[in-house]
């Protein structure tokens, strides 16, 4: 995971919206706004994903977004392969980014946390701080969660330790 | 009793040790009942990962089975105990302010340590071998420390109990701390076994849970707090807080709080906390390729906070590209980690007691053995609104008479002990040493002056390292970031709930 984004994640990352409202959970009034900001993002994000064919998961927001759900999935070999992620916003969102879960891989790859926590690249966190706060949950699923799909479902197939759900 | 255990569900997997309560033999002695204890204790543990063996349907006759017979080990435990010690002894409180883990049989034992020895009310600086303080007490005899006691006042947060923390709570109830609050979230693995502080024996126990067992049993005088919990996220953020505050006035109850955790989103959690809280807070840290260590000390308002100064891959625009790692472990020694909690729980005691000099950074590196020391003024244009603010409080604070007339007092009695000697007998050239001049305001680290126009003039010569440019200017959020919203919450909700159904 030494390597950089490859150019079709940057090409991606700079079609979404930047975050303009600087609030975390814990700004009472501020956080409505920003809220309305990253979900605005991110049916921004699935729509152009769906335009170009690259719909690659579904999100919802619980508890009044201080946790996001949904659905990811990665093609390989023709085969499509669909895991569930999960995440808190930190208390310190936006400054620190969240830590994306998929807890039904855990122990499948060395590049996890307990818990399921992708690890995610070396180049994820140093980006995020240089554009914090205006980078948001599309951006954290952009440059966090897909990278990471590319780089271990692969990897994870050939080892044989998943299989797609029928 | 043989066969406690016996009647539990022929289909669990689950093989009953034998547990034979044996009655003090006269002539047994007290070192056979404690070995006794031990084992005891140790048998509880082994039955509670046996429990978590068995068969999901079996399991509830077998956990009030289990429940009972528990039950009157730990009478017997007890009774035990206090046959020995003339106060018994005392289980660690577990305030675990997070989610129960499910799943567990946390039954009517904590892991309690076993005392050695009773609780001792007063430090006493008699010399006798029976006297676990009579070291410390010392410390005022050889006139380094004035009444060492105090240490039975203080309260510490240690956040973190890893490397470094674990190793750190050790040295302080050693030293006699009054109480000791810790936090972690984590269990003990194999994996951890190349640093100190944590045995083999205590893998699958949480981190708290462990070291709140074995300090116990050092020092039985040392109030022990553990929380299992994570505090960066919302939930814990607010738990966190409020574990740190006295309920009645609102204030901090701890005199330090020491991070000694492995990421930055803990360490920002903790500089938010403490900055809310107007919390003095020490703050560790050891590389990943475990050759270099570091402690800093942080005053709100007064010294940078931990947002002050932005990691050093933003502030001089290295490219992320060049970062080369691969692996997602962090290598670690048990050495630099001693080193780091020694140099860590040395600061707080001169901090907390008030003698020799308290750094405000102090490094390691390893391989050359270089310890370099410096002081981080606060950056007037932080981040953190908070930090900001307090820099203008402590200003204040420091230009009031009181204030004022108590430096100089300081000042003056340093100079008092320092002109007991005098240095040079004779001063053939006349040398004269020329009052400083007055402090004019500091200068900022990693101001982007010229963005944000602030004006601060630099000496010829000197440049600001921090890059000029942010990431993103305004121009670039006015054509690429999220318009004016019209629609409400609710909607955008709806909205996205939509396209997931598509």
């Amino acid at each position: 995971m030494a390597e950089s984004f490859d150019a079709g994640t940057r090409e991606r990352v700079q079609k979404l919206a930047l975050m303009r409202c600087n609030a975390g959970p814990r700004d009472k009034g501020a956080w409505e706004t920003r809220l309305k900001e990253e979900l605005t993002a991110l049916i921004q994000y699935i729509q152009l994903n769906k335009e170009t064919d690259m719909d690659w998961f579904t999100i919802e927001p619980r508890n009044g977004g201080l946790g996001w759900a949904g659905k990811c999935w990665y093609i390989h070999n023709l085969i499509k392969y669909e895991f569930d992620f999960q995440f808190e916003i930190p208390a310190t969102y936006p400054l620190t980014a969240p830590e994306i879960e998929l807890p039904e891989l855990e122990g499948k790859t060395a590049k996890m946390y307990r818990g399921g926590k992708i690890c995610l690249t070396i180049h994820f966190k140093p980006l995020w701080a240089k554009n914090s706060p205006h980078f948001g949950i599309a951006h954290a699923l952009c440059l966090g969660l897909a990278p990471w799909l590319a780089a271990e479902v692969p990897y994870m197939v050939e080892a044989g330790v998943i299989a797609p759900k029928v | 009793r043989k066969g406690a255990l016996g009647k539990l569900g022929s289909r669990s997997r689950m093989e009953a040790p034998e547990l034979s309560i044996e009655r003090n033999t006269p002539g047994s002695g007290g070192g056979g009942s404690i070995n006794r204890a031990v084992e005891l204790t140790g048998d509880l543990r082994r039955l509670q990962e046996s429990v978590e063996q068995l068969d999901a349907g079996q399991l509830q006759t077998n956990v009030q089975q289990l429940a009972l017979s528990v039950q009157s080990i730990t009478d017997k435990l007890q009774a035990t105990l206090s046959l020995l010690c003339a106060a018994p002894a005392a289980p660690a409180p577990n305030s675990s302010a997070g989610t129960a883990v499910p799943g567990q049989v946390s039954a009517t034992s904590t892991p309690a340590g076993v005392a050695v020895r009773s609780r001792i009310n007063k430090m006493s600086a008699e010399v006798v071998d029976s006297n676990p303080y009579s070291r410390l007490m010392a410390l005022q005899r050889m006139g380094i420390v004035k009444d060492y006691e105090r240490i039975r006042d203080k309260t510490v947060a240690i956040v973190g109990m890893g490397g470094v923390g674990s190793v750190a709570a050790e040295m302080l109830t050693r030293c006699g701390i009054g109480r000791l609050l810790m936090y972690d979230y984590d269990k003990v693995e194999l994996a951890n076994m190349n640093r100190l502080f944590f045995r083999p024996e205590q893998c699958g126990m949480t981190k708290t849970d462990a070291a709140a067992q074995t300090l116990s049993g050092i020092n039985p005088d040392v109030e022990l707090e553990s929380y299992t919990m994570n505090i960066t996220t919302v939930q814990g953020f607010e738990a966190f807080m409020a574990s740190l505050v006295d309920a009645t006035t609102g204030q901090s109850r701890v005199d330090l709080v020491l991070s000694c955790v492995d990421n930055f989103e803990a360490r920002i959690t903790i500089n938010q906390v403490c900055l809310e809280l107007e919390q003095v807070w020490m703050e560790s840290g050891v590389s990943e390729d475990a050759v270099s260590g570091h402690i800093q000390l942080l005053i709100p308002g007064e010294t940078a906070c931990f947002s002050c100064v932005p990691p050093l891959v933003v502030a001089s625009g290295i490219d992320e590209r060049t970062l080369k790692r691969e692996g997602v472990c962090a290598a670690s020694l048990p050495t630099t980690m001693g080193i780091t909690a020694g140099l860590l729980v040395q600061n707080a005691l001169k901090h907390m007691l008030d003698f020799g000099h308290v750094s405000r950074y102090l490094g390691y590196n390893a391989l050359k053995d270089f310890f370099p020391t410096m002081e981080i003024k606060p950056n007037v244009t932080c981040s953190n609104s908070h930090c900001v603010a307090l820099q203008g409080v402590v200003m204040l604070r420091k230009q009031t008479p009181e204030a004022v007339a108590a430096a100089r007092a300081k000042l003056e009695e340093e100079l008092r002990v320092e002109a007991e000697v005098p240095v040079h007998d004779t001063n053939d050239w006349g040398i004269q040493v020329m009052p400083e001049p007055a402090e004019t305001s500091s200068i900022p680290q990693g101001d982007s002056s010229t963005e944000k126009g602030m004006g601060q003039q630099l000496a010829a010569g000197l440049e600001f390292s921090m890059p000029a440019q942010q990431a993103v200017s305004a121009a670039t959020l006015q054509a690429e970031g999220v318009g004016e919203i019209e629609t409400g919450v609710d909607d955008l909700m709806a909205q996205l709930s939509a396209l997931n159904r598509k």
